[in-house]
């Protein structure tokens, strides 16, 4: 069964001038780590935001695990991470882990038995009392994920997780989402700006235009798993980041000045040098 | 993850912050006492007259003389104080509850609060004599209560709808509705506002209740108290109430503050002398 399917979806905002996204057709399967790329605009977290049912689509038909999305939400079918990590200030770590869970209903001492394996999952073992600011960035995005799996959802939802680390703490991370996501063996939706990141990921990397929001195409992902840092040194790593790159400029990914009208910083230029 | 080992920042035990605290407050200290031996000094050596500036002493010793009129018209006028602060906070508080719930009210009407708060509310004083008695507590109280009011409106208000859109968007995520959002997201946003109002409003609510009492009242209350001691020339018998007001204030304000430190302890500790 599918975990997430899209028929012809489409979303206009205002009075219907500004066209986000067309015609999406998408179906994600089981266990899947499928990666949104395409230039700033494109529509990619709009549609993530479809699949969480934060966003109402103007048409077509979204089904999540078996369900409207609308049904999926409340019933608590997704755990999601965004850019910033959204943690709240006035939560430990711990606190901020459980949130999910005191809203399910959980009982205390289920809870904390449950904070200490995420805790031991992200890696944070120590810095449970913690606060939000005490932390650095990545260590808060690690919580946000652990939050996100808490209550174990089938399907994890994730707009750029990664995009404002550091490359390194992005790379480190990257593994630990492969590790997690063996381990907990949900599905992941991840919107990115970076090629090699969504190679690295997914096991499918949807690539979308600019405005208008389609997709252009759909690279599987064939590299062997587990993924390891020497998995970015594979030529089949580089072959692959070639033909992302090639949907993207078909998409009109690669032009700058009408995809970003916002001048906001856009990764896939960066990396053309890979 | 060995390489990225953030030192766990160590929390400090209540003797060590106390104790940092107290060195903090040395400067200030010493910035009192030689205000007070300057205060002394200068009366003395200028020989000024008790009507423009008593000396500390005499402050003291007229406090010491009048402790039992000048204590319980303190508490008195406390009363009046804090009957205001807890009528008008706690209206404001839930005035901003609904605002915030309903924003196309707030739109309607805060124009309003904004043009009454430029209303400077003090000279209703004798009106609310009329209305509730000038012997009466209650008409000191009310005029306490609206000066808190605006303040703590404002900021509640802002606390409660300055939450992050994405903390919205996560609570709703997991299938949040409006109460949840409010009991988990809005309310401990709103906190830090909340609390900046309350301690603006204990100044105002000693204020409030000591001009109220200018015009008019019991003699239990420490503002007739005042204008008695000046009426019968007794000058270190008033500024000693003078001192006494000041002192309560500054209790009713750390008072307040400390709560917010016990409430939001959370929050990074703020820079010494902060406020």
């Amino acid at each position: 069964m599918s975990v997430v399917k899209l028929a012809r979806v489409d979303k206009a905002f205002g009075q219907g001038d500004v066209v986000a996204l067309q015609g999406i057709d998408l179906e994600i399967g089981e266990r899947e780590f499928i990666s949104l790329i395409g230039p700033s605009g494109c529509g990619k977290s709009t549609l993530l935001r479809i699949i969480g049912d934060l966003i109402e689509p103007t048409g077509g038909e979204v089904v999540v695990n078996g369900k409207t999305a609308h049904r999926a939400r409340l019933d608590r079918d997704y755990g999601i991470v965004f850019q910033d990590a959204v943690l709240f200030d006035w939560r430990t770590v711990a606190k901020n882990i459980a949130l999910p869970l005191e809203m399910l209903g959980w009982d205390r001492g289920r809870r904390s038995e449950r904070v200490d394996e995420l805790v031991e999952l992200v890696e944070l073992t120590g810095f449970e009392g913690h606060h939000p600011w005490q932390l650095s960035g990545g260590m808060q995005q690690r919580v946000s994920i652990a939050r996100a799996l808490s209550f174990d959802p089938p399907l994890l939802l994730m707009d750029e997780p990664f995009g404002a680390l550091d490359e390194m703490t992005r790379e480190r991370l990257n593994l630990e989402l492969l590790r997690i996501w063996e381990a907990s063996g949900n599905t992941v939706v991840f919107v990115t700006h970076s090629i090699s990141e969504a190679i690295f990921l997914s096991t499918r990397v949807v690539v979308m235009s600019a405005r208008p929001g389609r997709i252009v195409g759909i690279v599987d992902v064939d590299l062997p798993q587990p993924r390891t840092a020497a998995t970015r040194e594979e030529p089949r790593f580089a072959e692959l980041i070639r033909d992302v790159r090639r949907l993207l400029r078909q998409g009109g990914g690669f032009d700058v000045e009408e995809a970003t009208p916002s001048g906001e910083e856009d990764l896939i230029t960066a990396e053309e040098g890979l | 993850m060995s390489t990225t080992v953030v030192e766990p920042i160590p929390r400090g035990t209540l003797g060590s912050r106390v104790g940092r605290n107290l060195w903090d407050w040395f400067p200030a200290m010493v910035v009192f006492v030689g205000g007070i031996v300057l205060w002394e000094g200068l009366v003395r050596v200028l020989d000024i007259q008790d009507f423009l500036l008593p000396a500390p002493t005499e402050i003291l010793d007229a406090l010491w003389t009048e402790r039992d009129t000048l204590f319980g018209a303190a508490w008195f006028t406390f009363e009046e104080a804090l009957g205001g602060f807890a009528i008008g906070c706690s209206a404001a508080i839930l005035f901003a509850l609904v605002l915030a719930r309903w924003r196309t009210l707030a739109t309607a009407l805060m124009p309003f609060a904004i043009a009454a708060n430029a209303i400077p509310i003090i000279a209703f004083a004798p009106i609310t004599n009329n209305w509730f008695g000038a012997l009466n507590q209650l008409s000191k109280m009310v005029i306490a209560a609206v000066l808190c009011f605006f303040p703590v409106l404002v900021n509640t208000l802002r606390g409660l709808t300055s939450v992050r859109p994405q903390q919205v968007e996560l609570m709703r995520a997991y299938a949040a509705g409006e109460f949840e959002i409010f009991r988990r997201v809005r309310f401990p946003n709103a906190l830090p506002f909340i609390f900046t109002g309350l301690k603006v409003a204990t100044v105002l609510a000693m204020i409030g209740a000591i001009v109220g009492d200018y015009f008019g009242g019991s003699q239990d209350a420490l503002g007739i108290q005042i204008r008695l001691y000046t009426g019968v020339f007794a000058y270190p018998e008033a500024w000693a109430a003078i001192v006494l007001a000041s002192i309560l204030g500054i209790l009713f304000y750390g008072t307040v503050a400390a709560v917010e430190r016990l409430t939001m302890r959370w929050l990074p500790s703020a820079p010494a002398g902060g406020e």
